[in-house]
């Protein structure tokens, strides 16, 4: 489980920021640009059907952070959080 | 009129439900009133939550809206709007959601203010950015009154006029919000967002039956040049594209959804709500902006076709037009009914009904807001001024249930007396406010060195950029062409007016507007004074 503390983060958090930032750059689809094809499904155009994709591997990319960057030292009290 | 008296039992039964939650408040309330009311006791589960919280965030725009600027701009619409939001927001959930929820139980909070306020030990800061906040939430209020009273007109076929329509949403969403409070919104907008993402589902079936199958309407809009643009994006510039990706981080800064993001019963109903956010922006935006493009291949439309003519007639005649004439093409051009138009034509009757009733769940987030409003004004200034230690918790939910119903009035008076578009053009500055206030979010709950100096010049920023664009925009005519420079520098032009809006380098200004927020947040805090260490240290407890 990585553990976001509250100024930094660990090489695994930089790593999940890391490639969150890549999967944000892979919006910006420029090859897709002035085409339509391949039509996917013989009616959906390339650029349309790309973005379909990405939302689904938008949650995808949600559910691995939900399990290894959940911040569950928020679901504690602040004397659990001390570790007192 | 069928689809009207559909529209006419789901108001009833919305109604119901809000009238449920309060008996049902009745008897949970306890020492708690205010926190009951407000905040539905914090205690919503993990169903209500995630649908609720999806419902909030969607307007009349994520149907309407998306399948109106699809059918004149096309597929671009997804891109810029829902798959960024699909990545974006989710993400503000579970950064900032998450430690919004743990503050404001663990303090006692109810709205962003009150933590902003302990936080930087502020007064008058935390009271300027309630007025921003306020003021920028406004025009979605509006939209949302407009919208109801539009499409109760459209789907009645004009039977009901407009400022009837208006009336009767106004008073629905009055009642449920007055009586039902945050229980009675969000069992209402879990009820809305059913209904709507089933919504989708449905009209992309009968829609495309009726049309003769999607293959056959790309196919002749491909061989067609005037629409086969539509089913790429080439007419949109890769900078404008990359700036909407900005966009969507104004979720987290809308009052109604920082508020509600305190109504979680457990944390961990934060979880389904992250995976699932993109699957249900999938559901519905996808047939909706899908069914907008393919609209255009509806050529047995009598109403598609026109709309067509005045497009064409836009992009070859409108440099010409007097101003007035300019207006009424681009009404006639305008693609905000689309859905409704091939509902009512490949529809049968009663699933035209049936499917109006879930575009009225849609136009009808008004709801939302303006109980987050009311929780503002009775939290961040009722409160805060000491009248509810004065009168009492019950004097605080009275004030609230007063000030709902004086809002709701105030916004039905003027969209009856305002054009519409102007509350559109509201929105456009609010959505880049919204965003741009997102580094005191992040500065408040992540960065220790965060002050309130460094919160008040970044509202100052937003609030002066919002009023400067605004007025930039009314003082310059919008050209029909290409965009006209007012300020460049070095052979780059820095500020553009364009046919839309207003262009900063080539970006929409929500993106330097959010940067410079960010940087004066930063670098402000650096060198002013730190709250003192007994509340850093609550926010941020040592670790061992």
């Amino acid at each position: 489980m990585v553990t976001f503390t509250h100024n930094t983060m660990d090489a695994r958090g930089a790593l999940l920021a890391a490639l969150t930032l890549i999967l944000f750059l892979l919006h910006q689809d420029y090859w897709n640009w002035r085409t339509a094809y391949p039509l996917i499904f013989g009616y959906l155009p390339i650029g349309l059907a790309y973005h379909a994709m990405y939302t689904i591997g938008a949650a995808v990319w949600m559910a691995v952070l939900v399990k290894v960057a959940w911040p569950s030292q928020l679901d504690k009290s602040p004397d659990e959080e001390r570790g007192a | 009129m069928t689809a009207a008296i559909f529209v006419g039992v789901y108001l009833m039964a919305v109604l119901y439900i809000g009238i449920f939650a309060f008996r049902r408040a009745g008897h949970r309330a306890g020492g708690h009133a205010a926190e009951d009311f407000f905040l539905a006791g914090r205690s919503i589960g993990g169903f209500v939550f995630l649908f609720s919280l999806f419902g909030t965030h969607m307007t009349a725009f994520a149907i309407l809206g998306s399948s109106g600027h699809a059918f004149s701009n096309g597929i671009v619409t997804y891109g810029l709007m829902a798959s960024s939001s699909a990545l974006i927001v989710p993400l503000l959930l579970l950064t900032l959601g998450t430690r919004l929820w743990s503050v404001g139980r663990r303090f006692g909070h109810f709205t962003p203010v009150q933590i902003f306020r302990d936080r930087w030990e502020c007064n008058h800061t935390g009271t300027l950015i309630f007025l921003l906040q306020a003021t920028l939430l406004l025009p979605y209020i509006l939209i949302g009154m407009i919208g109801g009273g539009t499409v109760l007109r459209t789907l009645s076929g004009g039977t009901i006029p407009y400022w009837a329509g208006s009336a009767l949403v106004a008073m629905v969403i009055m009642s449920y919000v007055i009586f039902g409070g945050m229980r009675g919104t969000a069992w209402v907008n879990t009820f809305q967002t059913l209904l709507f993402l089933s919504f989708g589902a449905v009209a992309v079936v009968v829609i495309g039956r009726g049309m003769g199958g999607f293959e056959q309407a790309v196919t002749s809009m491909l061989a067609d040049p005037m629409l086969s643009p539509l089913l790429t994006r080439e007419r949109i510039p890769t900078a404008v594209f990359f700036s909407y990706t900005f966009m969507p981080l104004s979720a987290i800064a809308f009052p109604h959804i920082s508020i509600f993001c305190m109504t979680a019963k457990k944390m961990t109903q934060f979880k389904r709500t992250v995976i699932l956010y993109p699957v249900c922006i999938l559901l519905i935006w996808l047939p909706c902006v899908f069914l907008g493009v393919a609209a255009n291949s509806a050529k047995d439309i009598p109403q598609i076709r026109e709309k067509q003519s005045a497009r064409a007639l836009l992009a070859s005649e409108a440099g010409r037009m007097p101003p007035e004439t300019l207006r009424q093409v681009r009404a006639r051009a305008s693609g905000d009914d689309v859905l409704v138009l091939l509902l009512n034509h490949y529809a049968p009757v009663w699933l035209a009904g049936l499917l109006g009733a879930g575009i009225m769940a849609a136009v009808m987030a008004s709801d939302s807001q303006i109980l987050a409003l009311s929780t503002m004004f009775t939290e961040d200034i009722f409160a805060w001024y000491g009248h509810a230690e004065r009168h009492g918790e019950q004097a605080q939910i009275l004030t609230g249930r007063i000030f709902i119903f004086v809002v709701t009035a105030l916004a039905y008076i003027i969209a009856l007396r305002v054009p519409a578009g102007i509350f559109e053009l509201a929105g456009q500055y609010a959505f880049a406010g919204f965003s741009a206030l997102v580094p005191l979010f992040a500065g408040a709950l992540y960065w220790r060195g965060s002050t309130k100096l460094g919160a008040l010049a970044s509202t100052l920023w937003v609030l002066a950029t919002v009023l400067g664009i605004a007025w930039f925009q009314v003082a310059t005519p919008a050209p029909q062409g290409p965009p006209v420079t007012y300020l460049s520098l070095g052979g780059v032009a820095l500020l553009q007016r364009t046919a839309t809006g207003t262009a900063v380098a080539g970006f929409l200004p929500v993106l330097p507007m959010t940067v410079v927020s960010a940087l004066l947040m930063f670098c402000v805090s650096l060198v002013t004074p730190k709250p003192s260490l007994a509340t850093i240290g609550r926010y941020f407890p040592e670790r061992p």
